[in-house]
Order: structure tokens, then sequence, then C-alpha cells
């Protein structure tokens, strides 16, 4: 049983969205068995990730057919990491849905939202865990097909225009990493990422091959939403439903960040992506301006969770940043954040789901009085935010202090003082809602506005609390990220 | 044990949230709690003035690096200042607070409470890591206190003082810090410091000035806005913490990082450090002449307690231990001198409702002991014998002769005349002049929770002329550096 994890890590979610999608009719018992389901592969997902932990990796041939020829999933630190960070968000959203979901979905769609949302999941995961090229580009699609269908469920109209422009955008991203994945089975007749690593180097020398890696790292980009091919993100994220997300801001551009890792670490190979392509230079330009601009666009915006959604593109610009530093170390920070801030963002959507369920909207305007009727949820807030910020003892403090000394390492003292500056204007948007939300009285008070019920604020809580233990115990997710890195850097998966 | 004051913050904290329906319950248990706090400082005190440095490694964040608590006579001193001020401060909370009808007094107190708790983790901080967490939650724990009327004008106050402190000690200060880390090696306070053989003092130079420009609370000009902004706050905020506990918390980390991480000798070595100290003699005299400009009383208070947190940075910046003495003694003469002074300007607040001093003609005699006490905290401030000011100017000026810096010197009796400038005239109209219209009928006393107060730290200002001996032999402690084994 215990070898079979790899493949039931993908089973579970895809086994369970076609029987969800069947109980139309109860949309509880919906449900219950989307949330067993999750806590099934979370529960797989650790046992993945304590046995890949101090460094093993596993490989798992998919229906006994031996790779290259076969489909292998493979799992070593860096995506047993990735693995666990869907887990846990999924395994946390999924109690916070119950309510959050049912007010936000007409309850005749309620088991078809589920049916997506595992969809999307297993996508993310199968992204995840195999090492086969094509495989990846189809689990791309999977949970690409199922966001948009998440998105456009909104209950807001311009949902579905901010889904239509994320299928497109998508669809040019899948598409491009497709035309990739296409050239370097031209040149290497093979799909699996263990054997392109070590065939490549025979052709690396072509235009075939460069070009592939462009179609492949702007492709990609285009999935992880870097600055400027960011466009889709802002609308979607502020579109959909509550706890869709929670769950895409908090894995669907990680995951993304990963493949590109694994793309440029793994197959491409560190010479080829950063001497020989000097993929840094450009990687830097665009993450620093990736950092700017969108804060920037966050300071004036007066919809919260569209403020968020650019301080996100933010966010991947500093995830981005690590990665040009093209040093362990810098490696290391980014693979740092993609957990902590995984877990800082969901919590900070999480405490604007209970806001909306109880206020109907999180404009700026809404938000005042709403530290006095809703002290939990703003206290979670405010904590989470500060985890955005930056500040000590928070998640996010262990991230930046990382990726200040890889600046500091690799030379850069200048990016050293513009990331101190940026998390000024982090500062600057996090406070701006914290002092609606204490100090400005509500135009119209209402009386009947209380705190969000258990089922939502519960989940937020202990995600919060999860900012500052991660911050404070931030030893433990330094030394993993740093055999995570040692697994990329390492080579074949 | 060396976590028990904290852990008292902390546990008043919770008490006083969880009372916060019942007044005069809650009022009670903040007093208690700030009582509870300065016993659990004080049983320290023996140890530490036995030359003992109670050390407790609380935990490892990174390799090397964690929060981490030693306590060294500095910090005693600060603790013990900051705790002891706190419960005269309490008791005049609740009568400002009642006689000046504000409200929430819950979350007013229990921010007061996480206040004390960073600054205390502020004064037993055993690397500047760890000093630099407890600065960051010391600035966001005050900006709700700030921010208290909630109008517009305290939102726009509360708005500068988070966007200043925040904004330095993140751009500049944690930059140094991480520097220093990076170059150095570690961050531990060492007596001697520890950059000397290790940080280039080309580097070094660069690193002080972004030290003292990142430490905010210490006010230098051009970042000394905050303070004056912060003005807005209830009184009893303005008297513990910006006359005391946050403004100390900043000249204190200056001393702290001087002496213990830069180390004196070292510091002489950097050019900055002159320029630096004629930065701060410039904040000196500039502040006292906006000080003398002002006409609210709280306003001409602050900007005299900017002018004075720079006779601190001189102290340190003079690079000897005599000037160092000085400066440390400093921390506490002006904090007892300038709390009584704040508690004064709350006092006249609550029983008149009058802020500028143009309209307090004539009220001495009313208000006598209010005025009395304004003197006294004046003359303290001033540095004039019997009180205890005169002993760290003293101090301050010998350094300067010593270090050869007859500029300084200059500087201080400058400043010496400017303090007498903006400080006297409030008392000579209040006892002097004629109240210009309506007269002062029907005007008594503030509440006696505050003349109290006020009487109490007017008369720790006499005390200290006396105890300045004592101060200065455990002061003296912090200057000693451990022959290298």
């Amino acid at each position: 049983m215990l070898e079979h994890l790899p493949a039931l890590q993908v089973a579970i979610a895809l086994t369970v969205a076609p029987v969800v999608m069947m109980l139309g009719r109860a949309p509880r018992l919906s449900w219950a068995l989307t949330t067993l389901a999750c806590w099934a592969t979370l529960a797989v997902a650790l046992l993945l990730f304590v046995r890949v932990a101090d460094g093993t990796v596993i490989s798992y041939e998919m229906g006994g057919w031996e790779p290259p020829w076969g489909i292998e999933y493979s799992i070593d630190a860096a995506n047993a990491w990735v693995l666990v960070i869907i887990g846990l968000i999924s395994a946390i959203v999924m109690p916070f849905a119950r309510k959050s979901v049912e007010q936000e979905i007409r309850t005749s769609r309620i088991a078809l939202f589920y049916s997506a949302f595992l969809l999307a999941n297993a996508g993310l995961i199968g992204i995840t865990i195999t090492s086969d090229a094509f495989n990846i580009f189809v689990f791309f699609e999977i949970s690409a097909l199922a966001s948009y269908a998440l998105i456009a469920m909104g209950n807001d109209r311009r949902a579905i225009l901010s889904s239509y422009q994320y299928l497109i955008m998508g669809t040019v991203g899948t598409t491009f990493l497709l035309i990739g994945i296409g050239f370097l089975y031209i040149m290497t007749g093979t799909l699996n990422l263990g054997d392109l690593a070590s065939r490549l180097p025979e052709v690396s020398d072509t235009r075939t091959i460069r070009a592939a890696f462009g179609f492949i790292a702007v492709g990609i980009s285009l999935k992880l939403a870097l600055f400027p091919l960011h466009l889709w993100l802002p609308n979607a994220y502020t579109y959909a439903p509550s706890m869709v997300t929670v769950f895409l801001s908090a894995t669907a551009t990680k995951v993304a960040i990963y493949v590109l890792l694994r793309f440029v670490y793994t197959v491409f190979g560190f010479e080829f992506s950063f001497v020989d392509l000097a993929m840094a230079w450009l990687l830097m330009p665009l993450a620093v301006l990736g950092i700017l601009v969108p804060s920037l666009v966050a300071v004036f915006q007066t919809n919260v969770k569209r403020l968020l959604a650019y301080s996100s593109v933010a966010q991947v610009g500093y995830m981005i940043l690590g990665i040009s530093f093209a040093s362990a170390l810098g490696l290391m920070a980014s693979i740092l954040h993609l957990f902590n801030h995984a877990i800082t963002k969901a919590a900070l959507f999480m405490a604007l789901g209970c806001l909306v369920y109880r206020l109907g909207g999180v404009s700026l305007s809404q938000l005042a009085g709403a530290g006095q009727r809703m002290p939990w949820t703003m206290g979670a807030f405010v904590v989470a935010g500060l985890s955005l910020i930056g500040v000590p003892l928070t998640a996010g403090f262990v991230t930046k202090w990382h990726l200040l000394l890889a600046a500091l390492e690799a030379g850069f003292w200048p990016i050293a003082a513009f990331l101190l500056g940026t998390s000024l204007l982090a500062a600057l948007y996090v406070w701006k809602v914290v002092e609606v939300a204490y100090f400005r009285e509500p135009e119209q008070p209402d009386a009947s506005i209380r705190e969000a019920p258990l089922g939502l604020l519960l989940p937020t809580l202990l995600l919060t609390a999860s900012t500052i233990v991660f911050g404070v115990f931030g030893s433990f997710t330094v030394a993993y990220a740093r055999t995570a890195a040692a697994a990329l850097i390492g080579g074949a998966p | 044990m060396i976590t028990l004051p904290m852990l008292v913050a902390l546990a008043g904290l919770v008490l006083i949230v969880a009372s916060g329906r019942f007044a005069a319950l809650r009022d009670g248990l903040t007093v208690a709690t700030a009582a509870a706090m300065f016993a659990a400082v004080l049983q320290l005190l023996p140890r530490v003035r036995d030359g003992e440095r109670p050390r407790l490694e609380l935990f490892e964040f990174f390799p090397g690096l964690g929060i981490t608590f030693e306590i060294e006579p500095l910090g005693m001193v600060f603790a013990l200042l900051a705790s002891g001020l706190w419960i005269i401060t309490a008791l005049y909370a609740i009568g400002y607070m009642r006689g000046a009808k504000e409200k929430h007094h819950t979350r007013f107190h229990a921010f007061f409470a996480v206040a004390l708790f960073s600054a205390t983790g502020i004064a037993f901080a055993g690397n500047m890591f760890t000093l630099f967490v407890f600065y960051e939650i010391l600035t966001l724990s005050t900006y709700p206190l700030v921010a208290h009327k909630g109008s517009e004008e305290a939102k726009q106050g509360a708005r500068t003082y988070l966007g200043l402190l925040l904004g330095t000690s993140v751009a500049f200060m944690l930059m140094a810090v991480l520097v220093t880390w990076w170059l150095a090696g570690t961050l531990d306070f060492t007596p001697g410091g520890i950059m000397a053989g290790r940080v280039d003092p080309a580097h070094g130079s660069i690193l002080l000035v972004l030290f003292l420009y990142g430490i905010g609370k210490a006010a230098l000009m051009p970042f000394h806005r905050w303070l004056p902004a912060a003005m807005v706050a209830p009184t009893p905020v303005s008297a513990l913490l910006h006359a005391v506990a946050v403004v100390k918390a900043g000249v204190f980390t200056v001393l702290k990082v001087t002496v213990y991480l830069f180390g004196l000798d070292y510091l002489g070595e950097l050019v900055t450090s002159t320029l630096m100290l004629y930065v701060a003699a410039f904040t000196m005299l500039a502040a006292s002449l906006i000080a003398i400009r002002q006409d609210n009383l709280k306003a001409r208070l602050a900007y005299s307690t900017v002018s004075q947190l720079s006779y601190i940075v001189i102290g340190a910046m003079l690079v000897n231990s005599v000037a160092a003495l000085g400066g440390s003694m400093h921390i506490v003469m002006h904090a007892f001198g300038k709390i009584t002074l704040f508690f004064c300007a709350g006092a006249i607040y609550v029983a008149t409702k009058k802020t500028e001093i143009s309209e307090m003609d004539g009220l001495a005699r009313r208000m006598p002991f209010t005025y009395a006490a304004f003197f006294i905290g004046a003359l303290c401030v001033i540095g004039i014998p019997p009180l205890g000011g005169v002993w760290s100017k003293w101090h301050l000026m010998m350094g300067a002769f010593e270090a050869g810096y007859g500029v300084i010197v200059v500087a201080f009796m400058a400043s010496t005349l400017l303090n007498i400038g903006y400080l006297i005239p409030p008392v000579v109209r209040g006892c002097l002049l004629t109240p210009k219209d309506g007269g002062t009928n029907g005007i008594r006393e503030a509440p006696l929770l505050c003349v109290l107060p006020l009487t109490l730290t007017a008369l720790g200002c006499l005390a200290l002329f006396f105890a300045a001996e004592p101060l200065a032999a455990l002061l003296g402690g912090m200057l000693v550096v451990a022959p290298v084994p």
C-alpha cells in the first residue's frame, strides 16, 4: 500500500470528483465527501513528505511501465514541499468553505462547484508530482479548466468576464508550454524529465532547444503571473468566490513557480539556463518591476480583495527575485517564500472571506468599524498583514531575512535596499485597511453585524496562528527549504 | 526569572482585557500590574549590581541568531525607570482618562501594557536582533495609543508617527542589522563591541549612520517629526511613552549600539562619529529654537524632548566614558523632569481644557501644586541644582571637555540658555500675569489622581540630586570591558 502513495496522491481527488458531481441533490454530503478527500490527500502528502525529508527520492512507475517509456512520478524534497502546501491549504479551506460556499453559490451548483474544486486540486497535485513533461501539460489544463469554472461561479457578473480573461491568457500560456515540450520531444525523443536532462546536453547548442526554453519560460511565466504577464490575476482573484481565491492564491502560482524551477534547474540545468542564456539578467529586472509596480498599484486600490491580488503579483516578484540571484541561498529563499506566502496570503483572503460573509463585500467603505464589530476576524487580518509586510516573528520575516542575505551575498546592495523600501509599500497598503477598520466610524451603523461564524473563523485563526508559529520557529522551514534547494540543484528528480 | 517582568506585563494585559467591563476592577488591575512589574524588575537589581549578567536564550530563530536576553546595568536602569514610572502613570492615567472623558479605556490600558512589555524587552535584549524585534513591537503597540481619539487629526498624527518610525527602522536599521550580521557574523551585545577587527572602518562608518538614523525613536533631525505628531495622544501617553519609554528606548538603543556593538574605541576611528556628533548638536539647538516658538504647551515639550534626546546622542558620539556615562544618566534625569512637565500639562488640560500657553495666564494661583511641580520639572530639565538634571549635564560637559570639543561645550551652554527660554515663561505667565478674559473663577486643581503623581515625580527630581552617586556607580559597570582571555 505504502509504495502506491504517489499514485494515491492524485487519484483520491480525481476519483472522488465525479462522485461528488453526482450528489447534486445533497450539497452537504458533497461538501463532506470533498472534505474527506482533501484530508486524505493531505495525509498522503505528509507521509510522502516525511519519507523524502532527508533527501531521498521516491520514484513510482505508473501502471508498472518502466520509465522513460512509462509515466514516472517522482517525489523529492522540492516537490514534496509543494504537495504539502497544496494539501494543507485545501484541507484548511474545506471547513471554511461550507458556510461561505452556501452563501455565495447557488444550491443547485454546489456539488458541481466542489467537483470542479477537486479537479483543480488534482490538477495542481499532478503537475507537481509527475516527472513527465507532457503529463505536466495535461494536468495544467485540468487544473486550469476547473479553475475557470470555479471563478465563473462567483456571484458577481464580472466573474464571468474575468474567468474568460483568465481562459484566454491561461490557454496562451499552456499552448506555449506545449510547443516548448514538443520541441524538446523532437530533439530528444523523450518526455521523461530525468531522461530529458541526460539527453539535452548533446543537442543543447541548437536553435530549437533555445526556442523550446523560450516557449516554456514564457508559457510558465504566464501561469505564475510574472509581471507584465499578470493581467489575468487581479480580476480573477477579485471576483472569484471567497474560498476559490483562498485556494488559488495559495497554490496555483506556487505550483507554476515550482514547474519553472524544475525546468530551469533539472531539465535544462543551471549551466544552460543561467550561464548560456543569462536568464538571471532577464528575470531580475522583471522581478524588480514586478515587485514595485503592483505594490504601487495596490496602494491605490479601494477593493481590499483586489488590493491583496496585486500584492500577490508583487509577492511572485519576490520569489522570482530569489531565483534570479542564481545562488543556493537565493533559491532557498524563494522556496521558503512559496510556503510562507501561501499561509500568509491564504490567511488574509480567509479573513476577507469572513468579512464578505457578514458585510457582503470588502470595499474600503464597507470595512469602516469592522474592527469593533468583528474583532477576531480583523485581528487575524492584522497579524497576517504583519506577516505580509515581513515584521519580525512572522513567517514573512523569515523569508525577507534570507532574501536580503541572498542579495548581499550576490553583491546586489541596491537590491537589498530596494527590498526594504518595498516592504514599506506593503506596510502602506496593509495599514490603509487597518486604519479604516479600526478608526473610521461607519456611515450607517448596522448593529446586526456580528463576528463571523465559528466555521469560518476557526480555520482563519488557525492559519493566522501558523504564520506566527512558522515565524518564531523559522529554523524548521529554513532547514527544509535548504534540503529542497539542494534537491533541485542536485540534478535529476 | 529574567522574563518575569515581561510575563507580568502579559498577564496584566490578559487581566485588563478580561476585566474590561468593570471599570474599577480594570483600573485597579492596571496599577497592580505596574506595581508587580516594578517589583519583578527590582528583584533583579542586586544581582546586576554585583556584576552578574543574567542571561537567557529563549529560542533560536536561525542558527546563531535568536531571541536572547541579557541584563546589563544600562538595561537594568532603563527597565527600572520605565516600570517604576508606569506605576505613577497608571494612577495618573485613571484620573486623566476619567477627568478628560476619553473613550475606549480598556483598549488604552491594554496597549499600555503591551508597550511596557516591549520596552522591557528592549531593555533586556541580549543581541541586536532581539532588540530590533521588540523595538518594532513597541512602535506597533503605541500606534493605537497615538490614534486613540480617532479624529482626523489623531489619525493624521498617528500616520506620521507610524510612517517615520516604521520607515526608518525598516529602511535603515534593519539594513544595518543585516549588514552587521553579514560582516561581523554575530549580533550579540559584547562589552567592547563586535566590530573591531571584523568590519572595515569604511563600512563601519556607513553602518553608524544607518544605525543612528534607523533608530528613529532617538529623533535625530530630519527624522524627528513623529514626536510632535505623537502629541495628539492623550497626555498619559505623551508622559510615559513620549517622554520616557519610547524615546528613551531610542537613545537607549543608540547607547547600546555604540557601547556594545561598535565599542567606544572602534567608534573613535570612524569618520562619521564626528559627523553624527554635529548632527546631534544641530538637532539639540534647532529643536530648542523651534520649541521657543510653540504656543501649544505639549508641542513645546515635545520639541524640548527632541532637543534633550540629542544630549544623549552627543554623549555617545563624544566617544569617551565620561560622556557615555553622562548620556546614560541623562536618560533617567530627563525622564523624571519631562514626565513631571507632561503630567502638569495634562493636569492643566483636565482642569481647564486649555492647551495653549498664551491662555494659561494667572493659573498658578488656582493650581499651586501643579505649577510648583512644573517649576521643579523645568529646573530639572534645565539642569540647575539641587535637581537631578545637573549631574548628567555636568558629566556631558566634562566629557566634551575631555574629548577636546570646545564647540560642543559652547553648544551645551547655549542650549541651557534656550531651555530656560522655553521652560520658564509658562511658569512666569502662570504666576505673575493676570488672566486675560473671564478670569480663573471656578478653576480648581485637577483630580487627586492627577495631582498626586505629578507631585511624586517632582519629588523624584529632587531625590535624584542626592541619588546620583549610586546611579553612576551602577551605570559605570557597563563601560567595563572584560580583558580578552
